[in-house]
């Protein structure tokens, strides 16, 4: 089927069967793959975009449920000022290790900063918990999220990097 | 585009007057070698120095997250004298003849480059200086280098790298092993933190991982494979999956895992990946699987026990006489320990893109060991190794898995059955969870004896693993210098093997991951017998400042001494306390003590801190890098222990489905806070993917005890 949806702000058209996940529509109808697949069950959320505002996971997002709709990528997510933030504190602190999931957890952490813009600790490992990273770079997703949002460091933060490295 | 030059043979930097951003790295950038009989492995790195006195560096490795692609690049870099700014970071293919061992494992790649990267930097500088000597006619040693540029401060003469590029490359190449290295006290890159250079794709989401790989004209194949391991395809019908439109075929293959002429995976390949994998409900295949339907969890389990009621089979390292010894002994601990099959589960499904043409296989391949992919690829495709040209891509998530090379494999020969047609094979989660390299289970029968003044004076393993024919299977093995085998006078550790239909493989510190849990925990058991902590017993039976021999490596004592030190006092550590752990490991040539602390909230364990002190060497080259890979290991290494990971085998096949069935790591089960510091002596630097990955087992599990009371000898540790 026919239908159109607008990615990053712009209108797309795409031929493609109803229940095709919008992730393979993006990776493979509109070649954007900077959506990662990583469970394709919604448990791991390297997936993870935003559609009409809302952090979803796009390997269970049938493209029918995304016609019409707004959908933002890690492609577009910094031509927004908190997104921008976010992908900025995320290169700032040198998060990614092999760097796969960390495209879904900046959707969801610029999605955390959207509707709550001071997180506490447990509201940020509460937030998170959907995205798995299998480096394990929890400690820096931490600090770059309090970083984004412009809140004073942790004491656990200025472990997260050497000595003499700016936080702030 | 980068110019193609004409090359001879001596030839060494060639300057590319192009100036255009989008490089790749080819033969016009070869670090040649100086003369035909040099050995490949020390003289293949490289260099390519741009018309804007930028200069470009070839990674060779693999990047799987361990930031070998900055880190090896820093060391030309410091012996060039360049200013990191000037850095351009390229990966090179895959090609050992030009480059070297390209392997990402062991975290052998520090100790092994440490000085060959370094040599080629300062091969090239000094060709830099010749050149600068003859244009201006001087004594070379009137000059010196800095910032990318050849300076005689007599004169105020500068001269960029860029304007002597091209008289450079005319130079004859100096002997590496004779190139002078610079004094560590003037290093200004190594031992600088230096930034993820795919970091700012990383998060605009550009395009770099295997699975990003875009052929035009590309088709995608999805994967059936004998659930039961081992097993090969009887027959298939895939009437119904041609019928669907789009999809183009079903290509039947070996992995690599049955012997020649059988097949055990089928490749349903459609113009889209989603189809493709769709279609597979739709193909009816008969497995023939008879013979390794047998193998399951619970026989392992019986065959174990069954081990364990007769004598050792072979002994790992045998000393003295243990069982006279244990009969006067003054105190006898005994334990058993155990430990599941464990799925690397990287985030990146395992995939590889292959095209075949013109009798050659080009491959995209997100592999770990390329050359030993090469070498099957090839075998399993009737190809010569010279026939195959393989891309390296970033890598999502490595931890062993693709030091095997099953993907490959698949893609080679699903590509030479398309000819002409580039082919992306993906597994889907499933698929990557049941086709696994396994970390191998193992059993442990422990029994230590104590004198009368508290010296470990007698100590015996037997471990029940995984083998055939008197030899372990791959990643099973006993390590004849396990700790404290080599410090006690009379000892034995003796194996037993079972039959597994499984792969086994490598997982991030392999064999360390399971035996630091066994050894350390146990020591924990035999430390309270007499009447110690851990560290003071580790103290003791260490002993003396000295190395002792080892089939991997040797150990010194008093470099392990050394980081127990260091974390005890970090740690405030001061004997048994309630909700505190200790362990120590040696791998990798690295020496890793930490301390955990643990609380029960709600009934449920936490992890509040982690205290980690590392020796690995002189030189932490990229601290920036050096701390998130600890941090990495510590959390990796918890998730092992405390959130239920196995992996379960039922009728030779594996349960496991999703992340639902077999749990990682998730950011509200990590600590709050892990302390990390580096003790530096004075050896030559070694890697830090692995070795503070297994201290923390054993620590969280001998915190737990020291909690609730309860010994934890299983793992995963069943907590609340």
């Amino acid at each position: 089927m026919s239908l159109s949806l607008t990615v990053n702000g712009r209108k797309r058209t795409v031929d493609a069967e109803a229940d095709k996940p919008l992730l393979w529509v993006l990776r493979e109808d509109l070649d954007m793959p900077g959506t990662k697949f990583g469970c394709g069950a919604g448990l791991c959320g390297a997936c993870t975009v935003h559609l009409d505002g809302e952090a979803v996971r796009s390997c269970q997002t049938p493209i029918a449920d995304a016609a019409g709709k707004q959908v933002t990528t890690i492609e577009g997510v910094a031509m927004n000022e908190l997104g921008k933030r976010v992908a900025d504190a995320w290169t700032a602190l040198d998060v990614p290790q092999c760097g796969y999931c960390q495209a879904g957890q900046i959707m969801s952490a610029t999605a955390l900063l959207k509707q709550n813009p001071k997180p506490t600790p447990d509201d940020i490992d509460g937030w998170m918990s959907g995205n798995i990273c299998r480096c394990a770079t929890y400690m820096r997703i931490r600090a770059a999220i309090r970083k984004a949002a412009g809140l004073p460091a942790e004491m656990a933060d200025a472990s997260a990097i050497p000595a003499g490295e700016q936080l702030a | 585009m980068s110019e193609a030059m004409a090359l001879s043979r001596r030839s060494f930097l060639v300057a590319s007057m192009a100036g255009s951003a989008a490089l790749t790295l080819n033969a016009s950038v070869v670090l040649a070698a100086a003369s035909a009989n040099a050995p490949a492995d020390v003289l293949n790195a490289f260099v390519r120095i741009n018309a804007d006195n930028t200069v470009t560096i070839g990674a060779k490795n693999p990047e799987i997250g361990q930031g070998i692609k900055v880190m090896l690049p820093m060391l030309i870099a410091e012996e060039m004298d360049l200013a990191w700014e000037q850095v351009r970071i390229e990966q090179t293919d895959a090609d050992e003849k030009l480059y070297g061992v390209q392997t990402a494992g062991g975290s052998t790649a520090t100790p092994r480059n440490w000085i060959p990267m370094r040599q080629v930097g300062a091969a090239a500088r000094e060709m830099l200086v010749m050149a600068a000597a003859k244009k201006w006619n001087v004594d070379p040693a009137t000059l010196s280098t800095a910032k990318g540029a050849v300076i005689q401060t007599s004169s105020g003469k500068t001269a960029t790298y860029a304007s002597l590029a091209k008289d450079a490359a005319t130079q004859t190449p100096p002997d590496l092993a004779k190139v002078t290295l610079k004094d560590p006290a003037a290093f200004n890159i190594i031992g600088t933190s230096k930034p993820g250079v795919d970091v700012p794709k990383i998060v605009k989401g550009e395009p770099l991982y295997g699975i990003d790989t875009r052929v035009p004209g590309m088709v995608h194949g999805a994967v059936m494979k004998c659930p039961a391991h081992g097993g090969t395809v009887a027959s298939f019908d895939d009437a119904a999956v041609k019928a669907i439109p789009g999809v183009l075929g079903v290509v039947a293959v070996n992995s690599g895992f049955v012997p020649e002429g059988k097949t055990d995976t089928l490749v349903i390949i459609a113009d889209s990946w989603w189809k493709a994998s769709k279609a597979r409900k739709k193909l009816a295949v008969k497995w023939e699987d008879a013979a390794v339907t047998g193998f399951s969890t619970a026989k392992y389990e019986a065959d174990a026990a069954k081990l364990f009621a007769a004598p050792a089979q072979t002994s790992a390292f045998k000393a003295g006489d243990p069982d006279a010894a244990l009969a006067k002994a003054a105190k006898v601990v005994t334990a058993d320990y155990e430990y599941p099959f464990l799925a690397h589960a990287s985030l990146e499904p395992q995939n590889c893109t292959a095209l075949f043409k013109d009798g050659k296989l080009e491959l995209w391949a997100p592999s770990q060991s390329p050359a030993n992919g090469r070498a099957e690829t090839a075998k399993f495709c009737g190809l010569t190794p010279e026939d195959l040209t393989i891309h390296l891509t970033r890598i999502g998530g490595g931890f062993g898995r693709r030091l095997l090379n099953d993907y490959m494999v698949i893609a080679g020969q699903v590509a030479k059955a398309m000819a002409g047609k580039p082919v992306k094979v993906l597994f889907d989660r499933t698929d990557d969870f049941r086709h696994d390299f396994y970390r191998p289970a193992g059993w442990h029968r422990l029994t230590a004896g104590l004198g009368a003044d508290g010296a470990l004076v007698a100590f015996k393993d037997h471990f029940a693993t995984f083998g055939a024919d008197g030899k372990p299977v791959r990643a099973a093995q006993m390590n004849p210098a396990e700790y404290p085998a080599q410090v006690v006078p009379n000892v034995d550790l003796g194996v037993s093997y079972m039959a597994t239909n499984l792969a086994t493989g490598w997982l991030r510190a392999p064999s360390s991951n399971a035996m630091a849990f066994v050894f350390q925990s146990f020591l924990d058991e035999v430390a309270e017998a007499a009447g110690l902590d851990l560290p003071e017993f580790m103290r003791r039976t260490l002993g003396e400042p000295r190395e002792l021999p080892g089939e991997r490596a040797k150990f010194h004592t008093g470099r392990a001494r050394g980081v127990i030190d260091a974390v005890c006092k970090t740690a405030g550590w001061k004997g048994r306390e309630k909700g505190r752990g200790f362990g120590f490991y040696f791998c990798h040539l690295g020496y890793f003590a930490e301390v955990v602390d643990v609380s029960m909230a709600d009934g449920a364990l936490k992890v509040d801190k982690v205290w980690v002190a590392g020796d690995i060497g002189a030189h932490v080259i990229n601290p920036l890098n050096a701390m998130n890979q600890a941090h990495g290991c510590v959390i990796e290494g918890l998730g092992q222990a405390m959130i239920g990971q196995k992996i379960v085998q039922e009728a030779g096949a594996i349960t496991a489905e999703n992340f639902g069935d077999f749990a990682l790591m998730r950011i509200d089960a990590a600590p709050r806070e892990i302390a990390v510091e580096f003790v530096k002596t004075d050896f030559p630097p070694t890697g830090l993917g692995e070795p503070a990955l297994p201290p923390v087992i054993p620590a969280l599990a001998n915190a737990i005890y020291t909690l609730t009371g309860k010994r934890h000898r299983r793992l995963p540790l069943e907590v609340v």
